[in-house]
């Protein structure tokens, strides 16, 4: 694997395999009376969080400390960002800590990508969602639910599997991270969503495009339904809300007519009556909760794979020559 | 890999055949019944990926010995990846199977089952790895091969056979659920360092 998990696009299928088959045999040390392993006692974790996030921050503070490490918790309200101080003199103080890994967050596509090449600092970047980018990690605990549901488990990618992403996909990190993952582990991705929420040169995503919910969902194995993001709305992409939670909605009358076998899946926050009914959302076919205890496997499975073994030699090249250009 | 695996298969020599280790196992199974007076409370766990298959023959000779029905006697694995104490010597591995049998391990007698022993660590490892999942009554060590050269003070209850061996060279378990044969190879070792220790 990579040093860094900036992108879900950087993964091979073997890679994200191995992720998702360490993550299997991780979940079984949540039953475990001492749910703790030793495997990076001294290892430095730091949150970096420049946007809100619960799910998120919590998921992976709980896998670095289920693995031992030392977790620095770090969100910019309330520290020297909202004194005006710029991600590199924040990442040269980290550095300066000896964090091995950032967990990042941050509003702005591309915060990730700029501190793992920057050079500033020497340890891991994973990113966890920038901006309207990727949010590799949500990608790979959604096929991890999805393998669970759909296949025989572990060793088995997603192949023939038609996954159907609904919702606002144009401020999604979600749905792009999700459109590369499932793609390369060979799910037929198709996203539904009004043609003003569907982003600029989609066509060039490995995915399909529908404008009608009800013409897809009678042959999803899954189907995701994302949240409608007013907070980065700055003109009207629909007309109402009734009348998008009409045409976009999932409701019961809809969910009864995906396959028996179909999962509805949810990253989260849930804004009930808009995308999903409270119908739908606490039925046993919904698997918004079970997401969420899977995220902590998953980003157990990146931390150890990133974290657990020696240093890639090449990466310090990496940097360096990446500094210079 | 493949080369150096290629290498020493030309190079090896066997020091233990399918009968032999047959015999081994029957004779390690009489062991454990006799010194746990019957083996009540005996949970086998073997540790990946040979020390599995060998968990899983003993518990078969074990319930014949014991005239339990057979799937009766408590066998699992267990990995120890995630304790090893060279983790950070090599990349990250992929993580074996870790099944703990249904009733758990806190009071029972464990015996921990491996192909080879040799440094010791994995045994270390696992011992660790045990603490995490309940307090056994007791816990001892079933090895087909010991080949010496323990850099930890651990040793072995059962032991198939001693092999006497030189660091230059490797000891290699091939069972048939895994290899397609039983057999233990002994062999010179290439330029790459050994693996299962």
């Amino acid at each position: 694997m990579k040093r860094h998990l900036i992108s879900a696009a950087d993964l091979t299928r073997d890679d994200a395999v191995l992720i998702l088959d360490t993550a299997e045999e991780l979940a079984r040390i949540a039953d475990r009376p001492i749910k703790k392993l030793p495997t990076l006692r001294g290892r430095t974790v730091v949150n970096l969080f420049f946007e809100d996030s619960t799910r998120t921050r919590i998921s992976f503070e709980a896998a670095a400390k289920r693995l031992s490490a030392d977790v620095i918790n770090f969100s910019a309200k309330g520290s020297s960002v909202s004194k005006g101080e710029s991600l590199k003199d924040t990442a040269l103080t980290l550095e300066a800590m000896g964090a091995d890994a950032v967990v990042i967050r941050h509003h702005d596509s591309g915060a990730p990508h700029r501190l793992a090449t920057s050079g500033w600092i020497g340890g891991s970047v994973v990113n966890a969602g920038d901006g309207t980018h990727e949010h590799p990690t949500q990608a790979l605990l959604d096929a991890f639910t999805m393998r669970r549901h759909l296949t025989s488990g572990t060793g088995q990618d997603l192949a023939g599997r038609r996954i159907t992403i609904v919702g606002d996909i144009l401020h999604s990190r979600v749905a792009r991270s999700n459109v590369h993952l499932l793609s390369t582990l060979g799910a037929e991705v198709t996203l539904v969503a009004p043609p003003t929420l569907v982003p600029f040169a989609v066509e060039s995503w490995p995915c399909e495009v529908s404008y009608d919910l009800d013409a897809v969902i009678g042959k999803s194995d899954a189907v995701m339904m994302l949240r409608v993001q007013r907070e980065r709305m700055n003109a009207a992409f629909f007309p109402t809300e009734r009348e998008y939670a009409r045409r976009y909605g999932l409701d019961g009358e809809r969910m009864a007519r995906m396959p028996e076998h179909a999962i509805v899946m949810h990253p989260g926050p849930m804004n009930r009556g808009m995308e999903i009914t409270a119908e739908v959302a606490d039925s046993p076919r919904c698997t918004a909760v079970e997401q969420v205890a899977n995220g902590v496997s998953i980003r157990m499975a990146v931390l150890y794979l990133l974290l657990g073994g020696n240093e890639p030699a090449v990466a310090t090249t990496r940097t360096a020559t990446e500094e210079s250009k | 890999m493949d080369a150096r695996t290629t290498h020493a298969a030309t190079a090896a020599r066997s020091v233990l055949e399918a009968p032999d280790i047959a015999r081994v196992l029957t004779r390690i199974a009489h062991e454990i019944v006799e010194r746990a007076k019957g083996a009540d409370d005996v949970v086998l766990l073997g540790i990946p990926t040979r020390g599995v298959h060998l968990a899983r023959r003993l518990a078969a000779r074990l319930e014949e010995i014991t005239g339990k029905e057979p799937g009766q006697m408590p066998v699992g694995s267990l990995d120890i990846t995630m304790y090893r104490d060279d983790l950070r010597l090599r990349p990250a591995r992929a993580l074996a199977r870790t099944e703990i049998p249904g009733d758990g391990i806190d009071g029972r007698l464990v015996v921990l089952v491996d192909d080879v022993l040799f440094s010791g660590r994995t045994i270390r490892a696992a011992l660790d790895a045990l603490g995490d999942i309940g307090r056994p009554r007791a816990v001892q060590l079933a090895v087909l091969v010991d080949r010496g050269h323990r850099e930890l003070p651990i040793r072995a209850d059962y032991v198939g056979k001693n092999l006497p061996t030189s660091l230059r060279e490797t000891v290699k378990v091939q069972l048939t659920e895994e290899d397609g044969r039983d057999s233990v190879l002994l062999g010179a070792r290439g330029t790459a360092p050994a693996d299962g220790q």
